[in-house]
Parts: C-alpha cells; structure tokens; sequence
C-alpha cells in the first residue's frame, strides 16, 4: 500500500510521473495544468529528471520526439490550443514509433475559447489528431486516483507498443483535490535497443524516422501500424461498468461526467428507474463489442451519452450499438458542467 | 599501399560508401565529409547523433554512419535539445539549411540558443529552398531571382536576407559562431577545422556552437557548379562575410 | 453519510482554504472526500467557491448544485447560494459585512460575525474564515476539532506554523459564536 494523501490531479499526475521514474519533461505553461509544470519544478532538486520550459508547444512535443528517441521516459502535458500545436509532433512521433505519454488537461474551445473544463478534444484525440493514418491510446481518467493510475498505466502502454499515449483529463480533474493513494516509486529500466545513444563497433547504426520517400516503404509502414493498432484494439480496451446488469437506460460518460452521471444514476435507482452508467476508459480503442452486447439485451431501451461537448462520443456509442437500440445525446458547452439534476431531467425527458 | 605509394585521401569510415543524391557541385557533400572526418579524427562514432532536417539533407542519415533522427520541418533545435538532455554526455549536432534553421523554426533556433543548449548547429546557408526546387528562403539575397520572386527578391515585400550567425553570435550562452565556405581549397580547410572547433567546444561542454556555411546551389540558381563559386564570392560574401562571430572567452572585435 | 457542502466568498478571503481544510481533516478520519474549486481569473479579485463533499463511500460527483451546507461570506455569495441549500439544511453567512440576510425560514440558518470578531478580538482579519469553519464543526460535528489542528499542521507549510494556536484560537471562538 502506498502513501495516502490529499492532492490536485494536475499535482498528483505530476508526482506520479515522478514516481513512474520520469527522465524528461518538456512543457510550456497554459491554464488549467500549469500546476503540472509548477510542481516538477518544485521538486526537482530531489530528483533526477529533465526539465524543460520550452519556447512553445511546438517546441516541447519535438523535444519530446528527440528525448524519447534517446531513450528516455517523457512525458509534456498541455491544454487544448496546445495539444492542437502538438498535433505536428504527435503525428511524428507515432510514425516514428516511440514512447511518451502525452496529457492534456482539456478546456472548452474551439479557439482561444475558455480555460474552464472540457471534453471538447475527444474527435481531435481519438482519431489521431494529426496528419496521415494513426491512433494513439487514449486515457480518460475521472478521479485524482486515475491522474496517478493513468501515468503508470501510460507509460506502461507506450513501452509496450512503442507509441505515444494520451491522458485526456478536463480542467475540473486537474483543478479537483481528492484523496489519492500514490504508489510506490518504480525503479526504470529501460529496455529500448532501438534507441540513438551512439553507433557503437558491434552493432548498426540507429535511425529514427517517419521519412519512407518510396510509397511501396511508406505503405509497409503503414501497415505496420495498423498491425499494432489492432493488437492494441483487442487488448488494451478498459471500462467499468455501474449497475448495468437490470439496466434499461444505459448512461455512457467518460471522465468528470462520468461522475456526474453516476450520481444522476442514484438519482434514477432512487426515482424507481433502472438506470446504469457504462464508463469507458480507454477512448480509443473504444469499447465498441462491449457495449454491443449490452445494446442486444431485450430490456435496454436506449443509450444516452453525456458529455461536455457538442456530441462527439456519442458518435462512437452509435458505431457500437449498430442501430439497435436508440441513442441520445445531452451535454454542456464551452466550459459549463453539467449538473446531475439538469442531466437527470434531460434523461427523463427521453423516457417520455 | 604499393612500395612507393603515399596515401594522401581516403574516405573516412563514418561515412558510407552509399553513392549521394547531391547535385554535382553542392557543397553538401563536402561537408558531409568534413563532419564525418572530424567524427573520426576525435573518436567520437560510438558518442555521436545526429538529427537531418528537412531539405536537401533531409537524407544525410543514408550517408552518414552514426545515429540519427529525422525532424519535423524546422524542429531540428527542439529535437536536438532533447536528445543531448537525456544523454548529456553524447556528441549530438543538427544540420539543417536555411528554410528550416531561419524561416520555419526561427524560434527553436534562437531558443535553443538561449539555453545555451550544448549542441552544434552546422547550418547550410545556400540562399534558397533547394530540395523543393528552388523557391525564396529567407536568405535569399537583394534582387536574387527564385521562383517565387521570379523578379528578384524585393526588400520591400520580403525584407532583408537574415544574417544568422550575427544574430546567434549575440546570444550569452553560445560559445562560437563562425561563417566559413568551400569556395576554394583554403576555404574548405578552414570550413573543416571550424567544425572540429565547434565539435570540441561541445565535448568541453561550454555551449551552443554554431557553424554557417555560406553554401550554393548550382541547380536553384540555374548556373554551373563553377558559376555558382563566383557569385558566392561577388554576390554573398559581401552581405554574409565569413570569419568568426564569437569564441569561447574572447567576444568579436 | 453524505455531504455535500460549498464555501463561498471573494478570492483572498480563504474560502479555498477553509474547504481544503475540512476535507483533509475528514481525511484523516477515514472519510471519502472530494473538494473542487472555482478557478480562473475569477480566483484573483473575483469570487472564489469551493465545493467538498464527505461520505463514508466513494464520492460519485464532485460537483453538485443542491447543498446540506452553504458557507456564505459575501452578498453574491449568500444571494447565489441560499437557494441551493437543500430544505432543512444548514447555511452559516458572515453577518458583520453581508447587509441582506438570508430570507429562507426552511433551512437552518446562522448569522457569524466573523469578520468583525477576527478584527477586533484576534487582531487579524485572515483567520475570520477560521471562525466560519469553527462554526460549522460546532454545528454539524462533520469533524473533530483534534482532526482540524492536525490538518493545520499538516497542510500548513513550516514556516507558517507559528500561526497554528492563532488559527485554533479563532475555531474555538467561532464554535463559540454558534
């Protein structure tokens, strides 16, 4: 068991990533995850990591290709105008195929837009984000004990399938404090022979990139990529599940809505109706047979997703669900969080 | 060696025997030979990464017989920088040309720079957009034809050619800046024993080390390999004079 | 057990603090907690809230717009939130500067003079949301007084801890102001 304590998410990822034996940190300051940066510089004299406040985001996701080319354990975090600039970066991180653990602490746009929370980046982190055919495992996290749980877990998955990962947070996750058990510290070891350390007498050269000027060698890759994103896809999808087995209306949330849904589902038990709350947890892969099998149960009537957007996942449930069943759509925009009550009159509505 | 035979030049082993894409003339290829002999003289093959831009040394790893990353357009410095803090004792360079040293990564440049970031620059400065066939490049000169200023680069529009290595000589925490050339033989020496200078001030870890080769480019400036060395000398030195901007210790006179 | 609970008032009146406060306390005691704050431009001069709620289970939202429990202390904060205290709750207003009280005869409610008392009996205006927090444990027994002092000591940074019997001091008066 480890250290329990009372923290931020933005401060408790970031001590996580510490304790996960971060070597480099690349990041340039925006609200709401400043705290992030903040508290790495705060500690770092007890520690061993790099720390960098980069020029731009530009600059700090291409710091981050380079670190985690020489074999590094990085990470940068951002909010949503900067995880856009990222996009370039990410995209040649994930041909190039090397780990780091992207997060970023959403807020509510499009533009410069708001710096209260958001979950308006699921299409932009779910579907790659960037140029050309690639997806990156995509975390959502919907307590202070994920921001911790999700970095080792991100770090995890980048090793292990040589890609970038994001955490997608929301600014209400990473402002929030709650009681959090961090983990031991692990002592990291890594195994990376593909690396740039130096071309060393018994071994060949190392080159790390996303250049394959022949279609026929770009295409190869390409397709390697695809081989690993459907590894990845059959066994990497988490979820949980909240008083589905007798539910007729399945609520889907991810991150703070999927706690705001949980309590419009107590509401619901509460009001005699047979309420369950489906959370996905990886966003991409999503969980699309899982929620197909709930979507062939007789007694489901419809799916309804909440999110702080304008009806970005829900186009995911739909994929999943195939027709079957109906699915519906309430959210907030542009910063505002829903409340369990307006949210459960929004489902109520539906039943009519 | 025969009785009587002298070896006088020899490829050096850094650099591989892979026949180049370079235009005849291109001074790339002697600078790609320059860093790989000075790689081999220090010793330093097993300690050393590189990081190509994009541009024509966008292929240099093909070349080369060391480690490399390949950067986003401009993003050399950034990667660079990354990759020398996570090994800080490793000998790691960028080589990036003109478009991508001081047009689109402008800012990575002078903030690596600013850091000081123990690295060496080795930038290629031929005054146009080579590999993607001969468009303006921020230092293209006063008047100077391109094929998007196919009447002349007009200062009005497009401003002044910049002149990199005063800008970067300016900055505290880099060691040395220095423009050489390949022109002429004694050039070429010269341009070598800049980048065994600057690969060394690294190894002593006192900062950025910034070397510009005023470079050319015989097919974008529509000319012979020959012509091209006569308007380096009449038209480019005059604007970018070669020497050195700054040394360890000792600021230009 | 579950509660949920806002404070509220201008930004640098402690109102952040006086939450994070409480539900470390509550921590300490076994409690679940969660505690979302307001923040933005509006945390520098502007008005500052933070919700907490404690249970004995894991907490599912951490925002909610109902409250057993409003702390008010200031006028948009009292005319914001007096409405949301569920029926039969608790409101506890800081009544030496807010000039409207509160008008719900449903809910339990308590006038604090809390500023007025810090000026003038503890000589710093700073630990008045002491006294509101000193109020509230009298009140709802959420915490033990024991839980709040460790919590003090334990979240205040060292350099601060001369101010601990200060801030004790102020509790025990605003548990006396009930």
């Amino acid at each position: 068991m480890g250290e329990i304590t009372f923290m931020k998410g933005n401060e408790a990822l970031a001590e996580a990533a510490i304790r996960s034996g971060l070597q480099g940190y690349f990041g340039y300051p925006i609200t709401p995850q400043s705290e992030v940066i903040e508290y790495l510089a705060q500690q770092k004299p007890k520690h061993n990591y790099v720390l960098i406040q980069a020029e731009s985001e530009l600059a700090a996701v291409n710091m981050l290709y380079g670190a985690a080319g020489a074999g590094g354990r990085v990470m940068t975090t951002t909010s949503s105008p900067g995880f856009s600039l990222m996009q370039e970066g990410i995209s040649y991180i994930a041909c190039t195929e090397l780990p780091c653990v992207l997060v970023n602490v959403v807020r509510g746009g499009p533009g410069l837009g708001t710096i209260q929370p958001s979950q308006g980046d699921y299409f932009q982190a779910t579907r790659g984000g960037g140029h050309g055919d690639y997806y990156t495992p995509v975390l959502g996290p919907n307590s202070v004990q994920e921001m911790v749980d999700h970095v080792y877990l991100a770090f995890e998955l980048a090793d292990k399938y040589l890609t970038p990962v994001v955490i997608l947070s929301d600014g209400a996750i990473g402002q929030m404090m709650e009681k959090v058990i961090l983990p031991e510290p692990i002592q990291y070891k890594p195994n990376k022979p593909w690396a740039t350390t130096g071309k060393t007498v018994d071994r060949e050269r190392k080159i790390l990139t996303s250049l394959f000027i022949q279609s026929e060698v770009m295409e190869k890759r390409n397709l390697k990529l695809q081989e690993k994103y459907k590894k990845i896809k059959e066994n990497e999808v988490r979820f949980e599940e909240y008083q589905i087995d007798d539910a007729e209306i399945i609520v889907v949330a991810y991150g703070l809505c999927s706690r705001i849904s949980k309590k419009v589902v107590e509401f619901g038990r509460e009001a005699g109706i047979k309420m369950g709350l489906f959370r996905p947890i990886t966003l991409w892969p999503f969980p699309l047979k899982q929620l197909e099998e709930i979507a062939s149960k007789d007694r489901v009537k419809f799916f309804i997703s909440i999110e702080m957007n304008a009806g970005q996942m829900v186009e995911d449930v739909k994929l999943a669900v195939l027709g079957k069943k109906p699915v519906y759509f309430y959210g907030r925009l542009g910063g505002i969080v829903p409340t369990p009550e307006e949210t459960f009159n929004a489902i109520k509505e539906k039943l009519n | 060696m025969k009785d009587g035979y002298k070896l006088i030049y020899k490829r050096p082993k850094t650099l591989l025997s892979t026949r180049m894409h370079y235009c005849p003339g291109c001074f790339h290829s002697t600078i790609h030979k320059f860093l790989m002999e000075v790689i081999e003289e220090l010793e330093i093959q097993d300690k050393t990464i590189g990081v190509c831009p994009v541009g024509c040394s966008v292929f240099a790893y093909d070349y080369l017989d060391i480690d490399m990353q390949e950067a986003a357009h401009g993003r050399a410095a950034a990667v660079a920088t990354g990759i020398k803090r996570i090994l800080p004792d490793r000998i790691v360079f960028s080589y990036q040309g003109d478009g991508d040293l001081a047009a689109i990564g402008t800012a990575e440049t002078l903030h690596a720079c600013n850091r000081g970031e123990n690295f060496t620059f080795i930038f290629i400065n031929n005054g146009i957009y080579g590999m993607t066939g001969g468009q303006m490049a921020p230092t293209t000169l006063e008047g100077q034809k391109t094929t998007t200023c196919p009447y002349g680069r007009e200062t009005a529009d497009s401003g002044m050619p910049m002149k990199m290595a005063e800008i970067i000589s300016q900055f505290e925490k880099v060691a040395y800046v220095e423009r050489v050339s390949c022109d002429t033989p004694a050039n070429a020496r010269k341009a070598k024993r800049a980048i065994k200078k600057a690969i060394e001030f690294q190894m002593q870890g006192l900062g950025t080390t910034f070397i510009e080769v005023a470079s050319n480019c015989p097919s974008g400036w529509k000319c012979t390999p020959e012509e091209s060395l006569k308007w380096l000398e009449e038209q480019v030195f005059p604007y970018f004079p070669l020497g050195v901007f700054k040394e360890p210790a000792k600021r230009r006179q | 057990m579950l509660l949920e609970m806002i404070f509220a008032g201008f930004g640098g009146q402690g109102v952040l603090s006086m939450g994070t406060l409480l539900a470390y306390a509550a921590m300490k005691e076994g409690k679940e907690i969660s505690w979302m704050p307001s923040y933005g431009p509006e945390m520098r001069g502007g008005t500052a809230n933070c919700i907490v709620n404690i249970s004995d289970q894991m907490i599912s939202s951490p925002i909610v717009s109902k409250y057993d429990v409003a702390v008010a202390l200031n006028q948009p904060s009292l005319k914001k939130f007096e409405p949301r205290v569920k029926k039969g709750g608790i409101l506890i207003w800081e009544s030496s500067t807010i000039k409207e009280p509160p008008t719900r005869t449903d809910i339990n409610v308590y006038a604090i003079p809390a500023i007025e008392k810090a000026i003038n009996e503890l000589k710093n205006i700073k630990v008045m949301n002491m006294l509101l927090l000193g109020a509230l444990v009298k009140i709802n027994k959420i915490v033990k007084i024991e839980s709040l002092l460790l919590a003090l000591k334990e979240t205040l940074p060292e350099r601060h801890h001369h101010l601990i019997p200060l801030n004790k001091k102020a509790i025990e008066m605003g548990m006396k102001l009930v």
